[in-house]
């Protein structure tokens, strides 16, 4: 049961971020991007999640918590330029 | 019923509720007509989406090994934390890019007066 719902899950994922990547390409204005972008980092964090699932082992978990931040970061430099034209004032 | 088959049961029923509210949420994000309605998918659904995955994986390596549950806490605490902070400031940027939106969309940015938007300026707006 678990390695059903296992792969559903992860092709639901995939899914999701194939349709990031669309959003991304063709996003009209700036901010469309960086939206696009900010939700795939979640969705990638989800994926690595599925993936230490899938593998039995805690090892990757790190990796998804420096995704979280590093995608934080970023996202409010990127709003911050474009709010300020600036991102240490 | 063993109490493992209910467990199962439970991760797996969280694993693709999970799975279902962050494609839900790229969805919107991707079919919708507008920034302002685009910004309401991935804030709330897919934010959901990792809530409901992490707590899977909680039950999962809580029962199989044992060991403390402190990775998953400090995601889930950080995402849901920086979720709102992040969708804030990009309504921020949109406003302030003053982005197309279709007729559908209500209300407009409180800082700006009716004239800066296009409409006919008020003489007398405190009264």
């Amino acid at each position: 049961m678990l390695d059903i719902a296992l792969k559903i899950s992860i092709t639901l994922i995939l899914m999701s971020i194939l349709l990031n990547a669309y959003r991304l390409t063709v996003g009209p204005d700036m901010p469309d991007r960086i939206l696009a972008l900010d939700t795939m980092y979640v969705n990638s964090i989800a994926l690595i999640v599925l993936m230490g699932l899938w593998l039995n082992t805690k090892t990757y978990f790190e990796a998804a918590l420096l995704i979280a931040m590093l995608g934080f970061i970023s996202t409010v430099a990127v709003c911050k330029y474009i709010l300020r034209g600036d991102i240490i004032e | 019923m063993n109490f493992f088959v209910i467990l199962e049961g439970v991760i797996a029923f969280f694993l693709i509720a999970g799975g279902i509210f962050a494609f839900i949420g790229s969805l919107g994000m991707a079919h919708l007509r507008d920034f302002y309605m685009r910004l309401h998918g991935p804030t709330k659904a897919t934010t959901l989406g990792i809530g409901c995955i992490l707590i899977s994986s909680m039950l999962y390596f809580s029962t199989t090994q044992g060991e403390p549950i402190i990775q998953e806490m400090l995601i889930t605490l950080f995402l849901f934390i920086t979720a709102p902070v992040s969708a804030h400031l990009l309504a921020k940027t949109g406003l302030h890019l003053k982005l197309k939106h279709v007729p559908k969309t209500l209300g407009k940015p409180v800082e700006l007066y009716r004239e800066e938007v296009g409409e006919k300026p008020v003489p007398h707006p405190e009264r």
